[in-house]
């Protein structure tokens, strides 16, 4: 990553410009930031403050009151186990325990290789196809541990 | 002509494989030469038969389900494209009989047309209700939806027209339409799959709404876990502009309604609707103090409707075919459909469409065939994380709102989750707790710390810590919570939690220590 500082603010502050006209930027300028960067520099809260006329803990309140944002980029892939009741009922609560002790990670944590990013969901509105995942962004319904280890290479 | 080939391109179809068999149904017909025609539709909603691929025939639409990727050369060797039979033939789409039984009125269309194509909608009586609509004033659309008897499907089943009329009749320069799309409750998927399946029909619902308030400006929240119903309908709007329907002068009429999608960013509190408008005003998803009603000051101070999904997706068949054709589904209070979500461990999970009243035995053991396991019910747990867990010995409970508030639960957005006899209801229990707690905005003592407290009394109580004790505990805080929340997350929790306690005492016994041996 040779991108300095500088090149950050500008990349943020052209976000903000884009996006500022909506009525309740902050969420759709957060999620922009995300997508661009894969996470939420720290950086940027200041830049986004600015532009939004609010204080920079401001940003950083709301930026940290959900649970999609990250303050550190997430690991080459992205594994989102629901935990809701639904899966429950078909056997969630093993399927994670067996993933976590395979990757040898807790929830929304990262593995030492930065290679898997693990973490809970509650309910993909999937709940007649559970238990449920999202791996990358892509949906699977009755998966098994096998399978979403297979999909993540590990 | 082409053969038309249906493949749905609904979130759970596609998580149980439905891209791949689009692609090689594609594949295969390009190298055989076929002239067939792709179109990607909303799902039926019958999930133990997707992916369900249709073909169009001369006899109607055929079924074939649920097909993987292996059965693609099969399918072609039976010579599906004309409907030939194959182990996984269904028959006609519509004499399914888990279909053929439904009354679909707010999904009329789902499944049936392809979700982005207005020329579909229309050919299938779409756009008749604002149609009918523009004919009407402000005051006889909110008479119509008063009059359906359609109350609030998000959770707390407040009369729609009610809503609407308080908002029609607050002076303002500016009104607002917000969707509740936020869909946070396990078990239900109503709103994703007509989203992704019909999203026309919110887009249609929402006119309605700003015409019958005087709002020009409509919004969906939707949650971030919703990438395809976000995208669906992000396209439908698209079109819907570029054919007059939103916009400066909808259908001709010289009335403006536009309307975007806002997306959430993973916090199941901002389903409140306060919330909801904090967070789309850029702030953090923390419940306000009622009052002001949304209703008078909403999104940016101003006045705003704001209903889920579903109800709002109901009103166009109002205003198509009238407020006593709606009404006449439904028992007691409880007017019209709902689309009942069956899910968990179920053998035929799905969306049942069907009026108030069928029996929950009826839904979870007829219509939803008994457990995926095979193994007896135990439990099922109606209306999301914040509804009660009924036992076998209250399966006689009509689904109706106040039939189920006598018996200490709630309808919610009308999802039921079932378990086999081998769920621990004191971890169902301890769940609920610690959900509430990860969710809780924060606001509330009872809530936020109540939660976390609640889920030390339950290990406590299975480690055998002074068991009676633990029990008092867990019951008080529950009374606390009931009392001292300002929401329906926190005041709700004791819903699965005590609902477990009452029905369940054995699975409320200290623990032999083996479990512990992990
Ligand atoms: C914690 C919590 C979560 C909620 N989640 C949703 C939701 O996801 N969708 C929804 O429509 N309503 C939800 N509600 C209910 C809304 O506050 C509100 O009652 C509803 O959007 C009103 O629309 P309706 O009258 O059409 O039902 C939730 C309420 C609470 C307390
Ligand atoms: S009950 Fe919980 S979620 Fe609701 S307002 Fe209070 S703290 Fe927030
Ligand atoms: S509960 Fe897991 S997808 Fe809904
Ligand atoms: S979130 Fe309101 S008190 Fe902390």
């Amino acid at each position: 990553m040779s991108e300095t500082t500088e090149d950050q603010n500008v990349r943020v502050a052209a976000i903000c410009d884009q996006l500022i006209t909506l009525e309740g930027p902050l969420l759709p300028i957060l999620h922009e930031v995300q997508e661009e960067f894969g996470f939420i520099p720290d950086g940027a809260l200041q830049t986004i403050a600015k532009k939004l006329n609010l204080s920079r803990a401001e940003v950083h309140g709301v930026a940290s009151f959900y649970h999609d944002f990250r303050e550190e980029k997430a690991g080459k892939h992205v594994i989102k186990i629901c935990r809701a009741e639904a899966c429950q009922a078909m056997g969630a609560d093993a399927l994670g325990d067996k993933v976590r002790r395979h990757l040898n990670v807790d929830w929304s944590q990262t593995t030492a290789d930065r290679k898997v990013t693990l973490e809970p969901v509650f309910c993909l509105g999937l709940c007649a196809c559970a238990p449920a995942a999202m791996i990358d962004g892509k949906v699977v319904g009755r998966v098994s541990a096998d399978r979403i280890l297979e999909k993540v290479g590990s | 002509m082409s053969i038309k080939v249906y493949v749905p391109l609904d979130s759970g179809s596609v998580a149980l494989g439905a891209d791949d068999v689009a692609s090689a149904i594609a594949a295969k017909a390009s190298k055989s030469g076929a002239d067939i025609k792709i179109v990607r539709n909303g799902s039926f909603g019958m999930y133990w038969l997707e992916p369900m691929v249709e073909v169009e025939t001369p006899r109607g639409r055929v079924a074939y389900g649920p097909v993987s990727t292996d059965d693609i050369d099969t399918l072609f060797e039976a010579d599906f494209l004309t409907g030939g039979d194959h182990k996984l033939y269904l028959g006609r789409t519509q004499d399914i009989p888990f279909l053929k039984s439904q009354s679909r009125l707010t999904f009329q269309r789902c499944g049936i047309i392809d979700p982005v194509s207005l020329e579909d909608y229309r050919a299938n009586e779409g756009l008749t209700g604002v149609e009918n609509a523009l004919k009407m004033t402000d005051e006889e659309i909110v008479k119509a939806v008063t009059d359906s008897g359609l109350r609030g499907r998000g959770g707390a089943g407040f009369p729609t027209g009610i809503k609407w009329n308080t908002v029609r009749e607050a002076p303002a320069d500016q009104k607002y339409i917000v969707c509740n799309a936020d869909e946070g409750d396990s078990g239900t998927f109503a709103d994703r799959m007509i989203m992704e399946g019909e999203p026309f029909v919110l887009i249609e619902g929402m006119i309605i709404a700003g015409l019958a308030t005087g709002a020009t400006k409509g919004y969906v929240y939707t949650r971030s876990e919703y990438p395809t119903a976000i995208d669906v309908m992000n396209e439908a709007i698209k079109v819907a502009r570029a054919a007059g329907v939103l916009g400066d002068n909808i259908l001709g009429s010289g009335k403006a309604f536009d309307m975007e999608v806002r997306m959430g960013a993973g916090a199941y509190v901002c389903g409140e609707e306060t919330s909801l408008l904090n967070s789309m005003e850029g702030k953090r998803g923390v419940v306000r103090a009622k009052p002001p009603l949304p209703a008078l000051e909403g999104f940016l101070g101003r006045p705003t409707v704001v209903n889920n999904v579903i109800s709002l997706c109901s009103v166009p068949v109002i205003l198509e075919k009238g407020a006593e054709y709606y009404r006449d589904y439904g028992m007691g209070r409880s007017r019209g459909t709902i689309p009942i979500q069956i899910a968990g461990n179920v053998k035929h999970g799905g969306l049942y469409e069907v009026g108030f009243g069928l029996t929950l035995g009826e839904i979870v053991e007829q219509i939803g065939g008994g457990t995926a396991s095979g193994r007896p019910i135990k439990a099922v747990q109606v209306g999301g994380p914040l509804g009660a867990y009924f036992p076998k010995e209250l399966f006689d409970t009509p689904f109706d709102y106040e039939e189920f508030m006598k018996r200490d639960g709630l309808i919610g957005h009308a999802g039921i989750v079932v378990f086999d006899d081998t769920v621990d209801m004191m971890k169902q229990a301890r769940f609920a707790m610690e959900f509430c707690a990860i969710e809780s905005c924060g606001k509330c003592t009872p809530c936020r710390i109540g939660s976390v407290r609640g889920t030390e009394v339950v290990d406590k109580l299975e480690r055998g810590e002074e068991p009676e004790l633990q029990l008092e505990l867990l019951r008080d805080l529950c009374e606390t919570m009931k009392f001292g929340s300002l929401c329906a997350l926190g005041g709700f929790t004791p819903y699965p939690v005590l609902s477990a306690l009452t029905h369940f005492p054995d699975d409320f016994k200290p623990r032999a220590l083996d479990i512990a041996a992990e």
